[in-house]
């Protein structure tokens, strides 16, 4: 599964394969001086390299394994380097830095590298915020591809689902408030022109006479375009579509940034700031969890809820039940009944994302 | 032909003798090179402060999420690709008072892609992971990100600007023939690499339909005539300073082809900057908001509308005082129309295409972006160190090209001929 899931977005052979999963990796919680942590990794790549090596000898299965083979190795080799010249600098840092500084790519980490990494953040979120935290990485679902509806003409701007949405996700809350979803206000006789639009509106009370209101977050695209531009892969859309990131693969460049129509990404320009009270402890590890300064990230659909069958908490969260959610490959879905019986439109469709963010009016 | 192992032998003695020059030298050189020192150690401490605490240390927001940084990038890629306009005369049409100087401005274009390497990675959220980004290592989204593409771009040219001097001050200091023939499809290949890392930094902006201000395609043909004014122009004010300071002998002739290059170019640039504002206010759509933004402003948001006319003003000055001959071949005037193309692209290209790329953003917010002291000290700080690579690297090679420093151990042994 993970296999597929590397080659669909393209990483392709990088991605772990059953040989390697076979070796097994000990564990090496004892050590007690980070320089040795380097020390082992380097040789557990080397022997890893070599098991291989001596495997795709005796197999017969030819080019494929060979290229791979080649391949890893250079990687193994160069990793080994790298770990080899930030030697000294690394026996410096605390154990846990060294770890964090070479981790994986999500999508490259074997079954047992990904239950240590998530046994070590566990202990992390119980030490910074008190509470036992639920770290998830299931997959996606099978035949599925989630989809959203959006009726505008029901839509009053109350931007509750602003908040609950932050409130799930583990946004952070003070100095800079991070907000996947922006509503937009705009005066009625326009909807596509958003150079008019007012995203700090106050109002006693919504809705306002001659205003209309466009909610906006991730419109979790077919055609992603922050995934074609980000230089490192840190960024990829599931098999079930939704675009997820790797918060510790990210370098924060910012490029996807530049790269959304929709304005779907937004960056932590600090260290985030989540209040122990406020944590929300059942976490997805490409979705929820908390999170670290400079790195980028979005709305993922909720990727913890509905992989276990909830709606996402901005659809539960809409009090005149404006949000519509469902599986776009499933003919009995309600996204697909109102694809089909609603008059609906997407977001800057002229700009080829092919969005999944389907916005409709009463018919 | 030596051997390979002849070469490393004689580079690494070269390097040692090297090391020793540099540490000489006047008591100007030695406070020059000391007030370079404390404006990098300036600028580092604040970008200590920017590591430590994150970005926002900056003033850079979700809505105009590159800001300085990245705008002394855009424009220090188009110094460095400007080096070609020095390569091409002296190479392929042996143009002789070009060909005395080409050394310098190929080092040139390596202390400009060293300092715009460097303001990529202070604009990196997170320097520490800075390895996921190496070819084989990392996991590089390559060919379908322009910015792996970028990475690729840059350092390739990096790597020829160090080999190529390198390699041919070596030889003038061992008094040797270079072997031509070995060196020669290195030149050659820098020449379209050149156009290639400018070219691939304007396709990065340019391919994101999302920023309709950056999505034009005359936008790499703008990207390089506007590189063919600014670096040429450096490099003149260097180069005359350069022979006040040392003996190397600069003809003025070498700097009025130089100036007549610039004519050319500035007179692209201007065209293609008018061809791209006549689309877009005589089509006059919705994606005309960045521009107004840039020219006349948009409502109360205004910080950009006086730099812009400046800019303007400055390359069409520039541009006549290139064009008349009497103005371009007297010094005073060619360092004044020097100056002001320096300022002017830099405003151009600079703050004044990056900025308006973010504004309105794609939701059409309009927040204004003004750079913070830090923002300003951390590039002072980068652009001092380019400084001082730069003057280091000519505290070498002027003394081999005027012939001051040489191994003579070789003439004595009567191994090698002499040039």
């Amino acid at each position: 599964m993970a296999n597929a899931m590397a080659t669909s977005i393209g990483i392709g052979k990088r991605g772990f394969t059953e040989r390697e999963q076979d070796i097994s990796l000990e564990p090496e919680r004892e050590c007690i001086f980070s320089a040795l942590t380097v020390t082992t990794r380097m040789s557990r790549n080397l022997k890893r390299w070599y098991r291989n090596l001596l495997r795709s000898g005796r197999q017969t299965d030819g080019m494929k394994n060979k290229k791979y083979t080649r391949r890893e190795f250079i990687r193994n080799l160069s990793v080994t380097a790298l770990a080899g010249i930030s030697l000294p600098l690394l026996s410096s840092c605390s154990k846990e830095e060294v770890e964090d500084f070479l981790q994986k790519h999500f999508l490259e980490m074997t079954e047992e590298e990904k239950k240590q990494v998530i046994a070590k953040l566990e202990q992390r979120y119980l030490k910074q915020y008190g509470q036992k935290f639920q770290i998830g990485t299931q997959e996606a679902l099978p035949e599925t591809l989630w989809s959203y509806g959006l009726e505008l003409s029901r839509c009053i701007g109350c931007r509750r689902c602003v908040y609950a949405c932050g409130q799930e996700n583990n946004n952070s809350r003070y100095a800079r408030q991070l907000h996947w979803i922006r509503v937009l206000r705009l005066k009625r006789g326009n909807l596509i022109n958003l150079e008019d639009s007012e995203h700090y509106y106050a109002p006693e009370t919504v809705p306002e006479k001659g205003f209309v209101y466009l909610p906006v977050q991730c419109q979790q695209c077919q055609n992603p375009p922050c995934v074609k531009v980000c230089p490192i892969h840190a960024t990829w859309q599931e098999p079930d579509g939704i675009v997820v990131v790797d918060y510790n693969w990210c370098i924060g460049c910012r490029y996807c940034i530049a790269a959304c129509p929709y304005k779907g990404r937004v960056f932590n320009w600090s260290e985030p700031n989540l209040p122990r009270d406020e944590v929300n402890p059942n976490v997805h590890y490409l979705g929820n969890r908390p999170r670290m300064k400079c790195a980028v990230e979005k709305c993922t659909f909720c990727i913890q809820r509905v992989r276990q069958g909830r709606y996402p908490a901005c659809v539960e969260a809409c009090p005149t039940g404006s949000r519509k959610f469902g599986n776009l490959l499933d003919p009995k879905s309600e996204i697909r009944y109102i694809i089909e019986r609603k008059r609906v439109f997407r977001l800057k469709e002229d700009l080829n994302t092919e969005s999944r963010f389907y916005y409709f009016f009463e018919s | 032909m030596e051997s390979l192992q002849d070469l490393m032998k004689e580079t690494w003695h070269f390097y040692k003798k090297t090391l020793i020059l540099v540490f000489k030298g006047s008591k100007i050189y030695y406070a020059w090179c000391f007030f370079l020192l404390a404006i990098i150690i300036v600028g580092f401490v604040f970008y200590w402060k920017q590591h430590e605490m994150g970005l926002i240390e900056t003033n850079m927001t979700d809505q105009v999420s590159w800001g300085l940084y990245i705008a002394n990038f855009t424009y220090l890629v188009g110094m460095a690709a400007a080096a070609v306009l020095l390569v091409i005369p002296a190479y392929i049409y042996q143009f002789k008072p070009i060909k005395e100087i080409v050394v310098l401005g190929e080092l040139f274009a390596a202390s400009s892609i060293i300092m715009a390497i460097l303001f990529v990675m202070v604009d990196l959220g997170r320097l520490d992971r800075f390895w996921h980004m190496l070819p084989l290592i990392g996991t590089m989204n390559f060919p379908a990100s322009l910015l792996a593409w970028d990475v690729l771009a840059l350092n390739g040219y990096l790597f020829l600007n160090i080999f190529i001097p390198v390699y041919l001050l070596v030889k003038f200091y061992y008094r040797k023939e270079p072997n031509w023939k070995f060196i020669l499809p290195f030149i050659l290949l820098s020449i379209p690499w050149a156009v290639g890392i400018h070219t691939v930094t304007a396709f990065l902006y340019n391919g994101l339909p999302a920023r309709p201000f950056w999505n034009a395609s005359i936008l790499a043909p703008r990207f390089l005539a506007s590189a063919f004014c600014s670096g040429p122009a450096i490099i003149i004010v260097i180069f005359q300073i350069i022979r006040k300071v040392s003996a190397i002998h600069l003809e003025d002739k070498a700097l009025f082809k130089i100036a007549e290059l610039i004519a050319y170019a500035m007179f692209l640039n201007l065209f293609l900057l008018g061809a791209e504002i006549f689309k877009e206010y005589y089509s006059n759509t919705v994606h005309i908001a960045s521009f107004k933004y840039l020219f006349e402003g948009l409502r109360e948001h205004t910080v950009l509308v006086p730099w812009i006319w400046a800019a303007m003003t400055m390359n069409v000055i520039a541009f006549f005082l290139f064009l008349i001959p009497t103005t371009r071949k007297r010094l005073s005037t060619l360092n004044l129309g020097c100056l002001l193309i320096i300022v002017g692209v830099w405003i151009e290209k600079g703050p004044g295409f990056i900025i308006p790329g973010f504004v309105p953003d794609p939701l059409g917010e309009i927040h204004e972006y003004v750079p913070n002291l830090l923002e300003y000290m951390v590039s002072f700080g980068i652009w001092a160190t380019g400084f001082l690579i730069f003057t280091l690297l000519m505290k070498v090679a002027i003394p081999i090209e005027t012939g001051e420093f040489s191994h003579t151990g070789y003439e004595k042994t009567g191994k090698g001929g002499i040039v």
